[in-house]
């Protein structure tokens, strides 16, 4: 019935690892990364709740109806999700080793991403001067929270995909550049995703309502 | 003591660094499918096909349902065997998490307005 205390001189079987061993570098990085976007799924289904209570709270002021242009919706949604195919393409030219080829869709990847931003910045400029400002209602405090949470996800990935052309230009797609796009790649695909869920539950059931 | 597991661990991370790769008939194959479920919800909402809004609303939420996990596994390349299925199990426990927050949060606090709703009107009217 004793639980061993010293094991080693008892002869009991030991549970545990004597010592770490050793793990080529980055083994671990993909799963890591995969954790920290988890997480900040958590971030944005929290932004989301909000909006779902607050949403229809428009304070007599402007309704999605009165503010969202759709068709500019469907054009900016086209743009995350070209870029998403293009950053594709980026991974697949990684895996037969063509530099010039990696590079070249992820500039394009690049492009298609700050159009997206362009368009959100455009639309957020005009709803603001049109006095649908955050203040204005606490649908539109809302509103901008998760759009504008999303955006900057996507500019800060925009500086990312920049910072890693420059490393693959004066680098070379060595291990550690792969693994860094690898994880870039996620993020990007993860914030397609969330574009998804602002699409669909914000501007489409915004202007349902 | 365990270096023959060790071996073939590290061997194992070597090959496929426990992260699948798609192709590119996957990539296209989710792009396009992407394209055709965020194209009918956008044309229903826009062509107010539908009879009804509960109906449109019902439908664009299961379009949303199905490019979610569409694109999970075409370019997040998700499957129960990355990672040696630890991908999955955060997945799980995000997924749990995540419906726990959105449907606690929207019942309670739909409950709240309801019972609020005389004071609601009152400071409407003011």
């Amino acid at each position: 019935m004793t639980i061993a205390v010293n094991p080693v001189q008892t002869g009991e079987p030991v549970f545990y690892l004597a010592d770490e061993h050793p793990h080529p570098e980055g083994y671990s990085t993909s799963l890591g990364f995969w954790i920290y976007l988890m997480s900040d799924c958590l971030i944005f289904a929290i932004l989301f709740a909000t909006f779902g209570v607050l949403g229809a709270n428009y304070a007599a002021g402007p309704a999605p109806k009165d503010l969202f242009d759709l068709s500019l919706v469907a054009v900016n949604t086209s743009m995350l999700l070209l870029s998403s195919i293009t950053y594709g393409f980026a991974m697949l030219t990684m895996q037969q080793n063509k530099i010039a080829q990696t590079q070249m869709w992820l500039l394009i990847t690049g492009l298609f991403g700050a159009a997206f931003i362009g368009i959100e910045l455009t639309e957020f400029a005009h709803m603001i001067h049109e006095g649908a400002t955050p203040q204005r209602s606490a649908f539109l405090s809302a509103f901008f929270t998760l759009v504008g949470t999303h955006g900057l996800h996507v500019s800060c990935g925009l500086i990312w995909l920049v910072t890693l052309m420059v490393q693959v230009w004066r680098f070379g797609l060595i291990e550690a550049n792969r693994r860094r796009l690898m994880c870039l790649s996620m993020f990007w695909h993860f914030l397609d995703v969330v574009w998804i869920g602002v699409f669909t539950f914000v501007y489409l059931l915004g202007v349902l309502r | 003591m365990n270096t023959d597991t060790h071996a073939a661990h590290a061997d194992d991370h070597h090959h496929d660094d426990g992260h699948a790769h798609g192709t590119f008939s996957t990539y296209m194959l989710g792009f396009v499918l992407s394209v055709v479920l965020t194209a009918i919800p956008f044309w229903l909402v826009m062509s107010g096909t539908l009879p009804s809004k509960q109906i449109t609303a019902l439908v664009i939420m299961v379009f949303a349902v199905v490019q979610i996990v569409v694109h999970m596994i075409y370019f997040l390349h998700m499957s129960p065997k990355s990672e040696n299925g630890w991908s999955m199990m955060a997945l799980i426990f995000t997924i749990v998490m995540v419906v726990i927050a959105l449907s606690g949060s929207l019942w309670v606090m739909n409950h709240l307005n309801s019972n609020m709703m005389p004071i609601h009107e009152m400071t409407g009217m003011k």
